[in-house]
């Protein structure tokens, strides 16, 4: 494993070498790092195209690239230098498997001299990639990565920004929100929670339980499930009899739809009803319709704002697809954030990577900026379908916050 | 009641997705692994049909299953059928149309992907809760599970009442003295292999109704069918229909007794205790 992993960069370098001789022979004037006029800045994509996490990303993070690219060639291309330069996207699929998004990582860079990487999808997968983005110098806009470990990867791989938040906030505003719906006599002291068994959802377990019972819940239905279990009919009956006022679920895509259809049809009663990654995607509430109304789930946006609206009106021209509530708008908005930082510095990794730290964005969702130890400090973390809308009800230093609504039955 | 109730519902669902393979595997002799893409493009029919026009996934089998039968009858004569005649033995048929079905399935995934991109497919049918005994279950789980009694005892009859189906069975028992009768077993097996996926292909079509899927999530239900059909008995009706039923009870029971986290390990510890006692499955026949 070593041993290959030490020798496929030379290979690949002496390729690289052999590539740009070559280039050197045809063209002399191309200078790396140097881009004639109209020639195209070049983007590498690695994420899941197949595998468990397509389906996601299939909604939150292709979409983007495509939207992003399509909107800024129509309007010239990036500034560099004066010249505006159309964008190119290389896309490769790594199949949901960490090997390959490091593979394809190394492939853009030694073999396709990308200019830029645009970051994976999946909290896993960035982090795999991470020490990749880091040996060839290229910075890496996470957005799709939630951990607690953010300042310590920060610190180790100095070129990693965080966009969309960590654990701790992300537990800590769901409590928040139901230790307010309770104080306001909406719902009562016991909680059900569980989790699916990844790294995700073992993370964010692991953060709410404490800071739930430092609230003062009481939690009277706690387990785990495994990722890809489309049977929850077992869970749901547990949490029914333990008769929480509560529920929530820190969960993935296929589990989020299977618990709440079961939830559904049990009648399970809760005055406030949780559920992770995908409540927010279009798909849910298309699917559950009334019964979705005032579900809580993970994200949030604020609809209202002029900036979404344009950008989810695009979105839908473009890609044909609405964006789903939470990570699309921050995908979108991590490609703004490398866009203004080249346009600013140019195509030296190593100066963009500087600026991303130091300047202030301005981006679909608001302002954005890195200056805390890499990571930005203003995000949505709970949203609530509210009448067929999904409105943030909970954040870090975002405005527009929504009052959370008792949910009222699942008709 | 309601963990009984609840693990022969899943019992249902897991006998849709691995009555077709068996009829693949223990018939045609073909262990498909494409099996799963099969039946996620039932489901994607079925989902399809229902946003596009409203046509209920219980009308929408009525044409898949026929057209399903087509195209796995040509994947059989155009794909397989060279791989049967060459093989010289059963062993190296099995390597054979392993690799090759494997390969398949990615073909399967990469044509899904083009077609339907790699979103979610999902829709509500059926999500009415219906109570028996006092516990409330989906409409959409309980006829599925009718389905798959109506499918199987459909099978089971034809298998065993039939001429054409004692035909099939002689293949199952011995495809070289079944051609010395006179059974036409090139076409049998086609046949078999054709009717295995319009199964399968129905069983997706009914399972979209209250699972996610999507272009890749095949390979799951390949790999619960496989378990099922070996610890069934190979080419054995019955047993797949047992173990599909006795899977779904225990993976329940131990989800709603001991730990959901478990299902996992209680399903793989079930198979392993029937290949220790009973190598060939439930109802395999003795050793060949």
């Amino acid at each position: 494993m070593i041993q290959e992993e030490e020798k496929s960069p030379m290979k690949f370098q002496r390729r690289t070498v052999l590539k740009l001789s070559a280039a050197a022979l045809a063209a002399p004037a191309i200078i790396p790092g140097r881009l004639a006029a109209n020639d195209p800045i070049i983007f590498g994509a690695v994420a899941p195209k197949t595998g468990p996490l397509a389906g996601g990303a299939a909604v939150t993070h292709w979409p983007n690239l495509q939207l992003w690219q399509t909107q800024v060639n129509a309007a010239g291309g990036i500034m560099v230098d004066g010249n505006a330069h159309p964008v190119e996207i290389i896309e490769y699929d790594d199949q949901t498997n960490p090997g390959e998004t490091i593979r394809g990582v190394q492939r853009l860079a030694t073999q396709d001299n990308a200019h830029f990487i645009i970051t994976p999808y999946g909290t896993g997968l960035h982090i795999a990639a991470a020490p990749i983005f880091d040996r060839y110098g290229y910075p890496q806009v996470c957005v799709t990565a939630i951990t607690d470990q953010g300042s310590e990867l920060a610190g180790q791989f100095p070129n990693m920004f965080f966009t969309l938040g960590a654990t701790t906030p992300f537990a800590g505003d769901v409590i928040r929100v139901l230790t307010a719906m309770r104080d306001a006599g909406q719902i009562g002291n016991r909680l059900a929670m569980v989790n699916v068994a990844d790294a995700f959802g073992i993370e964010l377990m692991a953060a709410g339980m404490p800071l739930a019972e430092a609230a003062g819940f009481e939690l009277v239905y706690e387990t785990s499930y495994p990722l890809g279990t489309q049977d929850l009919a077992p869970v749901i009956n547990g949490v029914k009899d333990a008769a929480p006022d509560a529920f929530v679920a820190w969960s993935y895509p296929p589990d989020t739809f299977g618990l709440t259809e079961q939830a559904m049809i049990a009648g399970l009663e809760v005055g406030a009803y949780y559920t992770a990654v995908a409540t927010s995607f279009p798909g849910f509430n298309a699917r559950f319709e009334g019964a979705a109304n005032n579900i809580l789930g993970a994200g949030g946006v604020n609809p209202d704002l002029p900036s979404f609206q344009e950008y989810e009106a695009a979105h839908i021209e473009v890609t044909g697809q609405a964006p789903d509530y939470w990570a699309s708008a921050t995908t979108y908005g991590s490609l703004q954030v490398l866009q203004q930082s080249i346009e600013a510095v140019g195509l030296d990794r190593e100066a963009v990577s500087a600026h991303i730290k130091e300047a202030d964005f301005d981006t679909v969702l608001g302002p954005m900026h890195f200056r805390d130890n890499n990571f930005n400090q203003a995000y949505w973390t709970v949203g609530q379908w509210q009448d067929g809308v999904f409105r943030g009800v909970a954040s870090q230093n975002r405005d527009g916050v929504a009052a959370a609504r008792l949910k009222e039955g699942w008709a | 009641m309601d963990i009984l109730i609840t693990g022969l519902l899943l019992g249902g669902t897991y006998a849709l997705i691995a009555m077709g393979l068996n009829l693949q595997y223990g018939i045609a002799r073909i262990m498909n692994l494409a099996n799963g893409e099969i039946l996620v493009a039932g489901g994607f029919a079925a989902f399809w049909m229902y946003t596009a026009g409203q046509t209920s996934p219980y009308l929408t089998i009525f044409v898949l299953a026929p057209v399903a039968f087509a195209v796995n009858w040509l994947i059989y004569v155009v794909m397989l059928r060279p791989l049967v005649k060459r093989a010289k033995s059963r062993g190296q048929l099995e390597v054979d149309a392993i690799l090759s079905t494997f390969g398949l399935s990615f073909v399967g995934v990469g044509l899904m992907l083009a077609a339907f991109g790699g979103d979610y497919f999902n829709y509500s049918y059926l999500a009415t809760p219906v109570t028996i005994f006092g516990d409330n279950f989906g409409l959409n789980r309980i006829a599925s599970f009718i389905a798959a009694a109506i499918l199987c005892a459909a099978l089971y009859l034809w298998l065993n009442r039939s001429r054409a189906g004692m035909s099939i069975r002689a293949i199952a028992v011995s495809p070289e003295s079944a051609r010395l009768v006179g059974i036409d077993v090139a076409r049998l097996s086609a046949f078999a292999f054709a009717l295995g996926g319009a199964v399968t292909a129905v069983g997706g079509a009914l399972l979209s109704a209250y699972l996610t899927l999507d272009a890749s999530t095949g390979v799951i239900f390949t790999l619960k069918a496989l378990i099922i059909v070996i610890m069934g008995g190979v080419g054995d009706v019955r047993g797949t229909i047992v173990a599909a039923l006795l899977l779904g009870v225990i993976e329940t029971l131990v989800a709603s007794l001991i730990d959901p986290g478990l299902t996992l390990a209680a399903a793989y510890a079930l198979f392993i205790l029937i290949l220790l006692f009973r190598p060939r499955g439930l109802f395999g026949r003795g050793a060949a």
